[in-house]
């Protein structure tokens, strides 16, 4: 760089610049970024910002400013309310059992797809099991609405056959939860695979030959060698899990609920939304969203910290 | 030399096995929507006694699925358009090392992916926007997703740097640089960034059931959930005796709007599938 010299012949160094000589050098990358920005701040900080309603009692006619502060009102009653304690129940419970059923459920299909040695029939099973993935709850929930439908739903059309009575999967409390956790892992077990087929992939092939002269059984290279490999990803896959536990899925609930199920099956968000936009407690509703997503926010940040404890690995 | 255990066949039938659990459920809705309306459908079969494409013709008649497309189509352009040219100007400054303030503006905006106002606070604030009832409730939000934007920011910090300093040096400016030297570079991460957005707003239905009120202004998949959760009285419908089977109507509509994910889906996959690996090996 050549150097510059300023009025009085000294040198001027980066120190005697102003503050925004650099922003103005880069002033079109600043002024590049300025929709997005100011799309961010909009649609998420603003909202942000109008998560104070949660400490007043909203009137929509007043707008946010002239309505009367409350302070922690709505978070004493949300703690008295026994809808919200059911459904912040509900929600542990269904991401529980997801967690116990559907983490493993991924690693297993992947560990298994590996040792399918035709390579053709792997990536037709591979190309089958995303599919799920790519549709919306909306039309996932119509079609298992259909599918386990006890008049024309086939599943209850072979239990007929076999002499047993019809169950309506949707409308019983003591089916409702199984049916969440079963079409969740039906969703997600091959879009979910995909970190663990991709690091099983990075296995050194030589690592399998070695075994294979120490005598070991495929089992056992499936489990000390492809499994043991896999433990670090599967590591970190378990603390962000872990971490999206208060995280419920609104689209699948939403759309598989209905009303007889809803002591089991209303969790926070199906709730937070009701309440709100339905039932229009404007401000009790947010202040759950508040508490829910603060919990989340803790929850991240506490996986994302270990995570990089653990294996200097971290979102960011 | 390889020897066939019997591990393998298990292995095999299991998969086998799998792919059909995967694939019945979109099957028995396409045989439901093709099956004749006055077919008992309480009986289990594989195949509809007898096929009849009725159920698409009065889905299509009876309900609002031709403007539910065309509002799709539209808030689908839209949604790219903005999304494509607001994470390209966003996510290429935040590639460079030399943007003033780049830890803040970073912060700025990935603080947004862990927090949110949450569903009233939204849509409080559509409707004070007064974009309530209009297509931009249903773009706009969208336009920055931070996730991609990363995926995007990622990929601009792999174009080596000089291509773009003689470029400078040439006496180009950064918008310049950007459309002249790094899209033409970009050209398969753009195509993902489109898919995305393409099938994220394609099977966006919650906005869409908050912020429109207006019938005339509704998605397909909000006018198909209307369609399968509504009780649409069957057969003694009006003055014609003409069999109608909701259930059928409901499969038929229900096809017509996943048909265009599951026509496009094997050709698009491979594009997803380089961001989740993205989003999960380093984020």
């Amino acid at each position: 760089m050549r150097q510059r010299i300023g009025a009085a012949g000294r040198i001027i160094t980066p120190r005697d610049r102003p503050w925004y000589y650099n922003h103005k050098k880069h002033k079109n990358l600043l002024l590049m970024m300025l929709p997005g920005l100011l799309s961010l701040f909009v649609f998420s900080y603003l909202p942000m910002y109008g998560m104070q309603i949660a400490f007043r009692d909203f009137i929509f006619k007043l707008g946010i400013w002239q309505s009367p502060w409350v302070g922690l009102k709505h978070f004493r009653d949300l703690f008295e309310s026994a809808h919200f304690l059911n459904a912040f129940k509900n929600t542990l419970v269904i991401s529980g059992l997801q967690l116990v059923f559907g983490f493993p459920a991924p690693i297993i299909f992947a560990v298994l797809l590996n040792e399918i040695r035709v390579l053709k029939f792997k990536k037709l099973v591979q190309t089958i099991s995303y599919l799920p993935h790519f549709i919306s709850w909306a039309v996932l929930g119509g079609m298992f609405i259909q599918l386990l439908s006890p008049s024309v739903g086939p599943v209850n059309l072979l239990l007929k056959t076999m002499g047993m009575q019809p169950i309506y999967f949707l409308a019983e409390p003591s089916w409702f939860r199984t049916v969440i956790v079963s079409t969740h892992i039906w969703q997600t077990i091959g879009w979910n695979s995909i970190v663990y087929i991709a690091a099983i992939t990075n296995i050194d092939a030589e690592l399998y030959e070695a075994g294979k002269i120490d005598g070991a059984t495929r089992f056992q290279q499936i489990f000390y060698i492809t499994l043991g490999a896999l433990m670090p990803v599967i590591t970190i896959m378990l603390i962000f899990a872990v971490g999206k536990i208060i995280n419920d899925n609104f689209d699948q609930i939403f759309n598989l609920m209905t009303s007889p199920v809803e002591s089991v099956g209303e969790v926070l968000s199906t709730y937070s939304y009701k309440i709100g936009l339905v039932k229009m407690q404007y401000s009790f509703s947010t202040a759950m969203g508040l508490f829910k997503n603060v919990i989340s926010l803790l929850l991240i940040l506490f996986a994302n910290r270990v995570a990089k404890k653990i294996n200097d690995y971290g979102l960011w | 030399m390889k020897r066939i255990h019997f591990f393998d066949i298990f292995l095999f039938a299991l998969m086998i096995f799998i792919c059909l659990i995967m694939v019945y459920p979109f099957w028995n809705l396409f045989m439901n929507s093709i099956t004749a309306p006055d077919v008992n459908m309480s009986v289990l079969r594989l195949f509809p006694e007898r096929v009849s494409l009725s159920s698409y013709v009065k889905a299509i008649e009876s309900g609002d699925i031709g403007r539910g497309y065309l509002n799709t189509i539209v808030r689908t352009v839209l949604g790219i358009g903005l999304n494509l040219i607001l994470t390209v100007t966003l996510a290429y400054p935040l590639s460079k090392k030399h943007l003033p303030n780049k830890a803040f503006i970073t912060g700025f905006v990935v603080f947004t992916m862990y927090f949110n106002g949450g569903v009233v606070p939204n849509y409080l604030l559509i409707r004070s926007l007064g974009l309530y009832d209009t297509v931009w409730a249903l773009v706009l939000p969208h336009a920055v997703n931070v996730f991609h934007l990363i995926i995007v920011r990622n990929f601009f910090i792999s174009i080596p740097y000089s291509l773009e300093e003689s470029a400078m040096i040439d006496g180009c400016n950064e918008f310049q640089i950007l459309t002249r030297i790094v899209l033409p570079l970009s050209k398969s991460i753009m195509a993902t960034l489109l898919l995305w957005a393409a099938v994220f707003h394609w099977n966006a239905w919650f906005d869409a059931m908050i912020y429109i009120k207006s019938s005339e202004k509704q998605v397909l998949q909000t006018i198909m959930r209307r369609v399968v959760l509504g009780s649409m009285s069957g057969s003694a419908n009006g003055a014609f005796e003409e069999l109608v089977n909701p259930e059928n109507i409901k499969a038929a509509t229900i096809m017509l709007t996943v048909g265009p994910i599951i026509v496009v889906y094997p050709f698009i996959q491979r594009y997803f599938i380089k961001g989740q690996l993205a989003g999960a090996i380093k984020g």
